[in-house]
């Protein structure tokens, strides 16, 4: 548990909203992770778009993203006090760290494959050399 | 009865290649787009791509018909779930 996560929080704020506010809480909610000993290493706001099907009455809303380091612990709290949060209409956290280490670990093998076909190039013309050289040795 | 054996007959020609009889449709070899751009993850906020893998209907494409690998199929189901949820991707549409 003492492993640190990486987390990737969406939430949507109503479209009623103004903007300054929705600022406001996200910098709230960045406070609480702050606060529990988690660490915010990404924000974006995605802004205001049309949603997909409507979630209370409402057709559109403003996206924020945030990326979160921490235990989990503070994806918890903050998670109850969205429950609670009227103008948050939707939230959802997921769990990125192993997906992007395994992302990686692909991305290694497909480099150290991509390596290593060069090196077999390099013995195919080591061969062909080694060919000359018995050349040589005929012709001498 | 006949009929219902013909129907048989005519879903088996499909997997027989040995016996290419009547008109069949040309099939062209399916490949996973994800496997050539090399992708290793599938981010459920890329809200065109995942489109493309959502009919009209608002379903997840099948495999079969996309061409896409197991394993991209796999990542691509689950990022069209997450985009669902926080109304990126509609569950159902009509």
């Amino acid at each position: 548990m003492a492993d640190k996560r990486t987390y990737e929080m969406v939430f949507i704020v109503d479209p009623n909203v103004a903007d300054d506010e929705v600022m406001k809480l996200s910098e709230g909610v960045q406070k609480i992770i702050t606060g529990q000993g988690g660490s915010i290493t990404k924000t974006e706001m995605m802004g205001k778009r049309q949603l997909a099907y409507e979630i209370n009455h409402k057709k559109d809303g403003t996206y924020v993203l945030l990326e979160v380091e921490g235990s989990g612990k503070e994806i918890a709290e903050v998670e109850r006090r969205m429950r609670v949060n009227d103008q948050i209409l939707r939230y959802m956290t997921i769990r990125v760290d192993e997906d992007r280490r395994r992302a990686d670990k692909l991305k290694d093998r497909r480099a150290r494959k991509a390596a290593k076909q060069p090196g077999k190039g390099k013995s195919k013309s080591a061969a062909v050399d080694f060919d000359a050289d018995e050349d040589e040795a005929i012709a001498s | 009865m006949s009929s219902n054996y013909e129907d048989r007959d005519l879903g088996f020609e499909q997997y027989d290649r040995t016996m290419p009889r009547g008109p069949r449709r040309l099939q062209r070899r399916k490949i996973c787009r994800f496997c050539i751009e090399k992708v290793d993850l599938i981010d459920f906020k890329d809200v065109k791509l995942l489109q493309g893998y959502v009919p009209e209907r608002g379903k997840i494409l099948p495999r079969r018909i996309s061409g896409v690998c197991a394993a991209h199929q796999r990542m691509l189901a689950e990022a069209i779930k997450r985009a669902r949820n926080i109304a990126l991707l509609p569950y159902a549409a009509d």
